[in-house]
């Protein structure tokens, strides 16, 4: 029996969007662009995909552009600003990003001389209103800081940072939802961008969606045709577009009714860990419910991983995007942390169909990990 | 592209090689078979200094890289076979020459039927002038594009143009069995080649560390494995977990010992190892002064563990020789993926360079190894892994 406990990696597909995704695959394959019948069908149904999508994220359908996820959606929202907005060179972002908000802004001030401001992060991984206010100039073209932290679960005051965007500065705010969508509510009144993936929601890998308000000036990442409004070039992947509108309500619902049972596992995990000598939560207690992040200083990431896949557990230590490489988390670096505890963290991330059982086995593991190589 | 018919194997050293010469070419044709197993369709005979194989319409180019990986073949040609007649020769070599998309040639005969009523030079130059007036290749009697062989025989005649080189050496498994430790390196693999082409089968014994080591760093020893065992078939690769010999030793002996320990440790298992499975002696890949524990002092102490011969035949070659043979046989690339093996897990700063084997002694009187070495062997997972087996997950392509 295996366990698995990655689900903020990515998650298994959803029996109900597979047998749609299956049915309509054989039947839907001409180009939605096409004018005979059957592309008009076809640009009718995703066309009706986009507006259940937008119903469902309280925006408009012209606001929803498909992307392949959100790697490309973050790319896209900050070159896509800055690009149409060349007066301005200053970007604001924090130092816990996803890689790829952060190796965007390092590309942009590397090859497009742009500033970028990233901001510090408290002890419990978020970003404040007061760091915003203090960061963002006339010069600033974007915002761009995550909702929901991937390492660690932090949340962070979007809303109030949203709207003092909106309010006050002259710069549009764009948030990376990855993490938060069907675990905190979202409130994109204030928010200009925002980025979602698919496969993160029991949905298809390579499927994702930008928001972006039509009142926002973008320039295209990728060059093609009319499709997506002449934003985002590429015959459409029409059938995987129509099925992220049942992705995201499927997980909108779980995340509500599987809210409570997800916290109880929380707890017990976060009691079992802690009962252990040496172990420490990394996670702040406010975070979502789906992510615990600890060290147990005495083993690295790597072998704790390897102990733990030995054991029948599927876990991550940082972001699985940045999982090859040897460096402490950069995330619980910027909390404060030690590298030395920043070096020997593990993700657990739950989600509705994992078990007490299953975490109490885990607890359980992470002893017998522990005793047998924890004093080397 | 010429098409032949059939192709020609001449054998190497086996040659010289008096009374074993039977069992050797017995063993070189069933090497050659099993290369070609996938190929029902050929027909092989065997000679007294040759194997012919009829093509019977299999893919020329598939089957001369196979056959390149089969060791104590000297070199082969591909070759059509035409009854003897100058005519059938003559056609033959001009339709050679027109499907060629070479600039000069050069005919050379060879008589084995001396009662040929036509001696070599005459025939030799009956069949360049018909070349010469039927296609626009030039006659270079130095330098030929294209030498093309006529081999006259009672009652037939063999016409080759290329002679590829063999991979050589003795055919696999004839010399013997050896056990080589393989650690995912770019050394190990390598010296495993060299083995094979002396006629020795290799078996492996890989030492694994969970979870110091990952599952994938044992994956990829085993596609080491499975890259390398093509020239014999296939190889068997003794997993051994070395975790807890490895704990101990450096509880008890720390940094600078540890190295030299864990060799010592490796060279024991690897003995009884060996002998469990009639394997006459140990192979690895080390090069003298390469890293601490390949020292001339290291290499002795560690040595002294164990009786049985070593065979080390990357001793004396340059890291860019082995990397260069390890492209070769294709393994390279795999052998740089970044996955820790048990050497470097625990990366000690100052190992020793000459260590001494009294200190080794004295360091390891302090546990009690020999029961662990046994739960090491008891711990031990056999995986047979072959070119065929690599391929097992590739359907979905």
């Amino acid at each position: 029996m295996r366990t698995y406990f990655d689900s903020a990696s990515t998650s298994r597909i959803h029996p109900e969007v597979l047998k749609t995704y299956e049915s309509l695959l054989q039947k839907y394959y001409v180009n939605s662009e096409s004018l005979y019948d059957e592309g008009i069908e076809i640009f009718r149904m995703m066309e009706k995909a986009r507006r259940a999508i937008a119903g469902l994220l309280g925006v408009n359908s012209e606001d929803i552009l498909f992307t392949s996820g959100s790697s490309e959606s973050n790319t896209s929202a900050i070159k896509g600003v800055c690009f149409a907005n060349p007066t301005k060179k200053h970007i604001v972002t924090s130092c816990v990003e996803h890689s790829s908000i952060l190796n965007c802004c390092r590309q942009m001030e590397r090859v497009f001389g742009y500033r970028v401001t990233y901001l510090p992060v408290d002890h419990r991984g978020c970003v404040s209103l007061e760091a915003v206010r203090k960061a963002v100039c006339d010069d600033t073209a974007i915002v761009s800081l995550m909702w929901v932290n991937n390492e660690v679960g932090s949340i962070n005051p979007i809303e109030e940072i949203a709207e003092y965007v909106r309010k006050h500065t002259g710069a549009y705010m764009h948030t990376d939802l990855t993490q938060a969508i069907g675990k905190v509510d979202v409130n994109l009144e204030n928010v200009d961008l925002a980025s979602i993936s698919a496969h993160k929601l029991e949905g298809l890998k390579g499927s994702g969606i930008l928001v972006k308000k039509v009142h926002v000036p973008f320039e295209p990442l990728i060059n093609g045709g009319e499709q997506e409004a002449g934003l985002r070039g590429g015959t459409s992947n029409a059938v995987v577009n129509m099925v992220f509108a049942k992705t995201l309500r499927l997980a909108l619902e779980n995340g509500r009714k599987y809210h409570e049972h997800i916290r109880a596992l929380k707890q017990q995990l976060i009691e079992g860990l802690t009962s252990i000598e040496g172990v420490e939560i990394n996670s702040p207690d406010d975070g979502v419910v789906s992510t615990v992040n600890f060290s147990y200083e005495g083993i690295p990431s790597e072998v704790m991983q390897n102990a733990l896949n030995r054991a029948g557990f599927m876990v991550s230590a940082r972001s699985t995007c940045a999982s090859r490489s040897d460096d402490p988390s950069y995330v619980l670096v910027a909390m404060g942390y030690s590298a030395r505890r920043a070096s020997c963290c593990i993700r657990v991330s739950l989600t509705y169909y994992n078990t007490m059982e299953e975490v109490h086995a885990f607890v359980d593991a992470c002893k017998e990990i522990i005793r047998q190589y924890g004093s080397i | 592209m010429v098409q032949y018919d059939t192709v020609l194997i001449r054998y190497g050293e086996l040659s010289t090689k008096g009374k074993n010469r039977k069992d050797f070419i017995a063993r070189l044709f069933h090497n050659i078979k099993f290369m070609l197993k996938d190929h029902p369709s050929l027909e092989y005979t065997k000679t007294y200094d040759r194997i012919y194989i009829r093509l019977n319409g299999e893919d020329q180019d598939v089957i001369r890289e196979k056959l390149k990986k089969v060791f104590g073949i000297s070199s082969f040609s591909f070759t059509e076979k035409v009854s003897n007649d100058i005519q059938t020769i003559r056609a033959t070599c001009i339709r050679i020459a027109q499907e060629s998309d070479q600039n000069t040639f050069k005919v050379i005969t060879k008589r084995h039927d001396k009662s040929y009523p036509m001696r070599s030079d005459e025939i030799n130059r009956a069949v360049a002038g018909a070349i010469l007036h039927n296609s626009d290749l030039k006659v270079d009697v130095h330098h030929p594009d294209l030498p093309i062989r006529i081999e006259v025989h009672s009652d037939c005649a063999y016409i080759t143009s290329e002679k590829i080189p063999g991979a050589g050496g003795y055919p696999s498994g004839i010399n013997g069995r050896v056990l080589l430790m393989l650690s995912g390196g770019i050394d190990s693999p390598v010296a495993a080649y060299e083995l094979m082409k002396r006629g020795l089968f290799v078996e492996a014994v890989h030492f694994s560390s969970p979870p110091y080591t990952s599952e994938a760093a044992k994956q990829k020893v085993l596609t080491l494995a499975g890259m390398v065992s093509e020239y014999q078939g296939h190889m068997r690769v003794h997993v051994v977990n070395f975790t807890k010999l490895q704990l101990e030793i450096y509880k008890t002996a720390g940094d600078p010992y540890a190295v030299t320990l864990m060799r010592r440790m490796m060279f024991r298992l690897a003995q009884r190892i060996a002998e469990n499975n009639r394997c006459l002696a140990i192979g690895t890949g080390e090069s003298v002064g390469q890293v601490a524990s390949q020292t001339l002092e290291s290499i002795a102490c560690i040595n002294s563990v164990c009786t049985m011969p070593v065979f080390r035949p990357l001793i004396c070659s340059d890291k860019i020789e082995i990397i260069e043979k390890a492209r070769k046989i294709g393994t390279y690339e795999t052998s740089i993926l970044p996955y820790e093996d048990c050497c470097t897990i625990f990366d000690p700063k100052n190992p020793v360079t000459k260590p001494s084997i009294e200190k080794s002694e004295k360091y390891e009187a302090r546990f009690d190894y020999e029961a662990l070495i046994q739960e090491a062997i008891d711990s031990e997972e056999v995986v047979i892994v072959s070119a065929q087996s690599q391929k097992q997950d590739e359907d979905f392509l």
